[in-house]
């Protein structure tokens, strides 16, 4: 199946500020449909490549949307038309809530019945209808930001950029704000580009991520393939190099064991999981342990809390300088990190045969929409 | 003390009986000023707005420039006005000198860069991004510069009563380029000057007592509407 079409294309960004290199991306697409999000640490410069995309700063390089080159083929103020953007501050103006929904829709210069037709859908997909006519200096942090997000997506845009929306919000406001965040963008179909240095946010949200440090992307492509096959030691750091597995709830334990199918195994996992749903989940490699198979028989059979134990071969064996990378086929792929001292003491190279274990909380469980 | 007592009387006569010529000076010096100040805040907004918003070389020493512009002498602005409006001058052929249109140039010049400068530390207050905020939505230049000017309201009318105090109470440009003819170009402040010089203390305090009266009027005024429009 081909990929989807690019809906934009960034070629040759670059930004200097103070005569330093801040962004430095050769390529980037941002695809029909999907969800991208761009994830590193402070200072990698995400922020920057999201306002280089919406057109904001001054920049070298060229962007297409939709093949066109914006700035000759195609102007900047329609291009940015076609896009919303939300900050990390909600940036809300000082007026009602509904007028700040509508101002996007005010610039454009849209009738009023239009107007309300497309706030009251906005205000009502992230649940602040009845704050409508309220002042939005009067909002805590989540119905701030809420109205944001709402500002935004009432103009139906067809690309949204997200610059970390939810990293300022307290728990409680956050995690729904999310869930309604995700399901507009999913029932719109809105393509979406998503900065977040949260890796748990990103996997859950995203179809591609792009792993951002020191102003260039070390990285792009789909969820597991950045988790599982980390393009340098960077990304592998910063991603953590887990596991990510694709599989479908067929059962429970009790009252807080799922037990989910992955490659025809059976994994353990800690919540509660509707049967029948499909899952990712994400197992660190630091919470794997390896040992030898049946090496403490003589003891009788061993007990222990982790409810997964599994049978593994050992493919490969990478030393990361203060430890090592240990990837295992278990049916399918998992990485364990261990010492040095336990590689001698387990023997353990490639072809070697080992018992892999991991508790059932270790396994995070990702729900994909 | 009994001097100011007297002045505060008759300050107190003039303005129930409505004298018709400090009626009528009242009535000039809130034409005058007014109108200097309505110029000065549309000059000085757009303008303040123009140099806060736009990126060009040079912008420190422009912004500096306003800045010691609202410092400026009202009798430096009174001279170069005189000279410019002065019959031989560069623009003696329009016939302004010592007219109450020639005040309201006066003090529009004054009030310019107290309106700009006030302008241009009010919008550089709203946060950065917000400007990009506005850009993201789709806002053409002109629709981001109404739009920050609408969300930078209240400093913006501190900014129009800082104007407006700072040529209700001049008195050298005025004088300059007014030549506080009687019933014609006098305004509180020349009259008061005048009145003083001859010693007529009382009619002094009068005046000043009058003029402090519609200073404080008209801010009251601004500052209902600025305190009305204060975030919730």
């Amino acid at each position: 199946m081909s990929a989807p079409a690019a809906v934009i294309e960034g070629k040759g960004l670059s930004v200097e500020r103070g005569g330093a290199l801040t962004l430095d991306v050769p390529y980037i697409d941002v695809r029909e449909g999907e969800v991208l999000s761009l994830i590193g640490p402070n200072g990698a410069g995400k922020t920057t490549l999201l306002q280089t995309v919406a057109h904001l700063v001054p920049f070298a390089g060229e962007i297409f949307f939709r093949g066109r080159r914006v700035g000759s083929d195609y102007p900047v103020l329609a291009y940015r038309r076609s896009l919303a953007m939300v900050f990390q501050e909600p940036l809300l103006f000082d007026a009602t809530v509904f007028e700040n929904a509508a101002s996007g829709l005010k610039i454009r210069g849209l009738k009023k019945a239009a107007i309300r037709e497309a706030v009251t859908e906005a205000l009502g997909r992230f649940g602040i209808m009845g704050l409508k006519d309220r002042s939005a200096r009067s909002l805590s942090g989540g119905e701030a930001q809420r109205t944001s997000l709402a500002r935004a997506f009432a103009v139906r845009p067809e690309v949204m950029l997200l610059d970390e929306p939810f990293s300022s919000l307290d728990p409680m406001s956050r995690e729904p704000l999310i869930e309604d965040m995700e399901a507009a963008v999913r029932t719109t179909g809105t393509t979406t580009v998503l900065v977040t240095h949260d890796l748990m946010e990103a996997l859950r949200l995203s179809d591609r991520i792009a792993v951002m440090y020191g102003g260039r992307i070390l990285q792009a492509g789909p969820a597991e393939e950045v988790m599982n096959a980390p393009a340098d030691e960077f990304v592998a750091s910063f991603v953590g190099a887990g596991t990510l597995l694709k599989g479908q709830v067929n059962g429970a334990k009790g009252d807080d064991v799922a037990v989910i199918t992955v490659a025809g195994r059976q994994i353990e996992a800690a919540g509660r999981i509707a049967r029948g749903e499909r899952v990712t989940l994400y197992i660190r490699p630091e919470n794997v342990t390896l040992s030898i198979p049946d090496g403490g028989a003589a003891e009788g059979p061993q007990v222990t809390s982790a409810r997964n134990v599994i049978p593994g071969v050992v493919t490969r064996v990478a030393s990361m300088g203060f430890y090592q990378k240990v990837s295992l086929d278990c049916g399918f792929p998992l990485v364990s990190y261990i010492t040095g001292e336990s590689r001698e003491a387990l023997s353990v190279a490639e072809g070697r045969r080992l018992t892999v274990s991991f508790k059932a909380t270790a396994v995070h469980v990702i729900k994909k929409s | 003390m009994e001097l100011i007592l007297d002045g505060l009387r008759k300050a107190f006569w003039l303005l129930v009986t409505m004298d018709p010529e400090v009626f009528g000076i009242t009535l000039l010096s809130l034409k005058v000023s007014g109108l200097a100040t309505l110029i000065s805040t549309v000059v000085g907004i757009s303008l303040g707005a123009l140099v806060a918003l736009a990126r060009f070389p040079g912008k420190r020493i422009v912004v500096g420039l306003v800045n010691t512009g609202m410092g400026l002498p009202p009798v430096v602005v009174g001279l170069f006005v005189s000279i410019l409006l002065w019959r031989s001058g560069p623009l003696g052929f329009l016939g302004m000198l010592y007219t109450p249109a020639a005040m309201v140039v006066a003090q529009a010049v004054i009030a310019t860069p107290i309106v700009m400068g006030i302008s241009i530390a009010a919008l550089q207050q709203l946060p950065q991004k917000l400007t990009l905020q506005v850009l993201a939505l789709g806002a053409t230049k002109p629709q981001l510069a109404r739009i920050l000017t609408k969300e930078a309201r209240l400093p913006l009318l501190a900014a129009v009563m800082a104007g407006f105090g700072g040529v209700i109470s001049e008195v050298g440009a005025s004088i300059m380029v007014g030549g506080n003819i009687k019933g014609y170009s006098r305004v509180l402040t020349t009259a008061t000057v005048m009145e003083t010089g001859r010693g007529n203390f009382e009619t002094a305090i009068a005046l000043g007592v009058i003029l402090l009266l519609l200073a404080y009027a008209v801010n009251l005024v601004l500052t209902h509407i600025q305190q009305r429009e204060r975030p919730r």
